[in-house]
């Protein structure tokens, strides 16, 4: 495989911009981040990208590669790549900076308008609160806890481009295992948070964000599951 | 809140209207089918509490479920936000009520103008 050649179409620029095409050996074993690393060390070296672990932990290193959001550095080319090359582009539905870098701060600040922060119960002088790890709600959480940020979901979702109030699939699945969080000493504020405009109501439903989530989430269920908890919490009162 | 409750009624009245909405088109078919003139549709309807509950409770929910789902294309679509787009969909559903109650009392009223 070694002496074959991947024709990589790279976005240079910001809004505006162009492909640029590279050639670039294709080795056995090679994520679409080789690739770019490839690309920025022997071609390119103004580059811009972003990238730290490299093993699917920190989701930074997430573009639109083929036309689908995807993280690189655990996206393998040779599962990618049929008779065609290579077209990597920044995520959509954030705003650019360079290159393949966006700028992940309306991202953030829209975990932050959906109340996903924990907000302690307890202080540290008191013992740690004791749940079984097969307690049903920590169960709900456990599903959803292993969120990346890499901002997949996000890109991937059409109500997110449609609604720029819509606080978005991760955003809202933070708040769905908060909600469900027993140790969590606001949790009536999530649903609250979460009832606003642009909250779990806008989703249609589409399930992009369950499609194209790299590790496996299901954020539609837990945004279903904060719509029938804010109708139970309406209905109840609890929810003004 | 607004949100939460917005969601609730489009869904409620989606649930009401869709029994509704196939019993309005047997309907239909019923009298289309037995050939019924507006003359005899109208001695069944006029008086008849049971129709007028049935397409009293039909306009409600369409006038409750139509405007929610403008106002949600709206935003979307034509991003057309606050509180102009609120104020133009209530005044479609408040529309569609009134049409829709003065069709039902056309069609049950006793003394409503025959061919109304």
């Amino acid at each position: 495989m070694t002496d074959e050649t991947l024709t990589v179409e790279i976005w240079r620029g910001k809004d505006t911009g162009r492909f640029e095409t590279y050639q670039v050996p294709h080795r056995k074993s090679q994520t679409i981040l080789d690739v770019v690393t490839w690309i920025q060390r022997n071609r390119e070296p103004a580059l811009a990208y972003r990238f730290a672990c490299r093993v699917g932990m920190c989701g930074s290193c997430a573009m639109t590669v083929n036309g689908r959001p995807r993280w690189t550095c655990r996206t393998h080319v040779s599962k990618i790549v049929g008779s065609g090359g290579v077209r990597i582009e920044p995520l959509r539905n954030l705003p650019r900076i360079k290159d393949l870098v966006t700028d992940m701060t309306p991202f953030f600040e829209k975990w932050q308008a959906a109340r996903g922060r924990f907000e302690p119960s307890a202080t540290r002088s008191e013992p740690m609160a004791s749940i079984p790890s097969d307690d049903p709600e920590r169960r709900i959480v456990d599903a959803g806890i292993e969120c990346i940020n890499c901002g997949v979901c996000h890109a991937a979702c059409d109500v997110v481009t449609w609604n720029p109030d819509y606080v978005g699939p991760a955003a809202l699945n933070r708040a769905w295992t908060l909600a469900n969080d027993q140790r969590d000493g606001d949790r009536a504020g999530v649903l609250k948070a979460v009832s606003e405009v642009g909250g779990c109501h806008a989703c249609h439903t589409h399930g992009s964000c369950v499609e194209h989530c790299p590790v496996g989430l299901n954020p539609t269920a837990g945004i279903a599951g904060l719509k029938r908890m804010t109708l139970s919490a309406l209905l109840k009162g609890s929810l003004s | 809140m607004i949100e939460a409750r917005l969601y609730l009624l489009q869904r409620g009245s989606a649930i009401l209207l869709a029994p509704l909405v196939l019993i309005h088109l047997g309907l239909i078919l019923y009298a289309i089918g037995d050939g019924l003139s507006a003359a005899e549709i109208l001695e069944r309807t006029r008086g008849n509490l049971g129709w007028a509950a049935f397409y009293g409770l039909f306009v409600l929910a369409v006038a409750v479920h139509a405007p929610i789902g403008l106002r949600n294309l709206a935003r979307e679509w034509l991003a057309w936000r606050g509180r102009s787009v609120d104020a133009t969909t209530l005044a479609f559903g408040l529309v569609l009520l009134a049409l829709g109650l003065r069709a039902v009392w056309a069609v049950i009223g006793v003394g409503a103008g025959d061919g109304a």
